[in-house]
């Protein structure tokens, strides 16, 4: 079986309207969406981020992420080569679909958000028949 | 057409202030501040650094178990190796958007000298790999005393 060799990519720079009152960069982390009966899932690559320093925000129908690297250099260390850029993430999606904001689920592992948003249960449709007389 | 939508809005504006970001940075990159940039084709990406006692190799594998990388020193070569694995998801109706990709790497970092293996530590926390390699005590710098008679 030949195996998909990976190839690095560069960070995307998050777009102004994201831009915080915090110093750093922020980057658009790499996201799957996808969609169960039940729930929208999100995973989200946030490399260096700890799982106390994610935000998830829902509101007015917008979704937002974000999350805070632990800073990637030990206090006496020097750059030598950087071949990768560090720094936060944000991205943000607008939510075409009502989500049950209660049940909103998120777990972080290994630099991996997994974030399940629980749909809201549509009113049942209802059959109209129409008479003849 | 669904009835959902997940685009990020669109504003022009906002678009031209991106462009004349990356402008400055491809400036900046070229003959800016950024000098110790370095371009590679090959996955993952590493940033390398120092201090006193260590040399760290740090590389993001978001997604990666560790029990799917493998990590070697021979002679003076550090040798990293891996995949990164995407599960299927269960139940899925369909999908929005596929940015993440799953696939193999390997990348070798040639050392500037043989260093001892009992000395290299990797750590992986958070999506961040980080391999400490402990500098001969030849190189490390010394401090000399003066002392007065």
């Amino acid at each position: 079986m030949a195996e998909k060799e990976l190839q690095p990519k560069e960070k995307e720079t998050a777009p102004v309207a994201a831009e915080t009152t915090r110093p750093g960069r922020f980057f658009l982390p790499a996201v799957d969406i996808y969609e169960t009966q039940e729930a929208i899932v999100v995973l989200a690559d946030m490399p260096g981020v700890p799982s106390d320093k994610v935000t998830i925000d829902v509101k007015e129908g917008r979704l937002t992420l974000s999350g805070e690297i632990t800073p990637p250099l030990g206090s006496q260390e020097q750059l030598l080569v950087q071949e990768y850029d560090t720094g936060n993430f944000i991205r943000e999606f607008t939510l075409g679909q009502l989500v049950d904001q209660n049940r909103i689920e998120a777990a972080m592992k290994d630099g991996v958000l997994r974030l399940v948003l629980p749909k809201v249960e549509k009113a049942k449709p209802r059959k109209i028949e129409v008479k003849t007389t | 057409m669904p009835w959902y939508t997940f685009e990020p809005s669109w504003d022009p504006l906002r678009e031209m202030d991106q462009l004349r970001r990356e402008m400055d940075r491809l400036w900046e990159r070229t003959i800016g501040p950024e000098r110790y940039r370095r371009r590679v084709g090959v996955f993952p990406l590493l940033n390398i650094s120092e201090d006193q006692d260590n040399v760290y190799v740090r590389a993001e594998l978001a997604g990666v178990r560790p029990e799917d990388m493998d990590i070697t020193l021979e002679d003076n070569k550090l040798i990293l190796r891996g995949e990164r694995k995407i599960p299927a998801e269960e139940k899925v109706v369909g999908y929005h958007r596929r940015e993440r990709e799953a696939g193999s790497f390997r990348r070798v970092v040639r050392l500037p000298e043989r260093l001892d293996p009992a000395r290299v530590e990797a750590v992986f926390k958070d999506g961040v790999l980080t391999i400490t390699l402990a500098k001969p005590e030849a190189v490390k710098p010394k401090q000399i005393t003066v002392k007065s008679v």
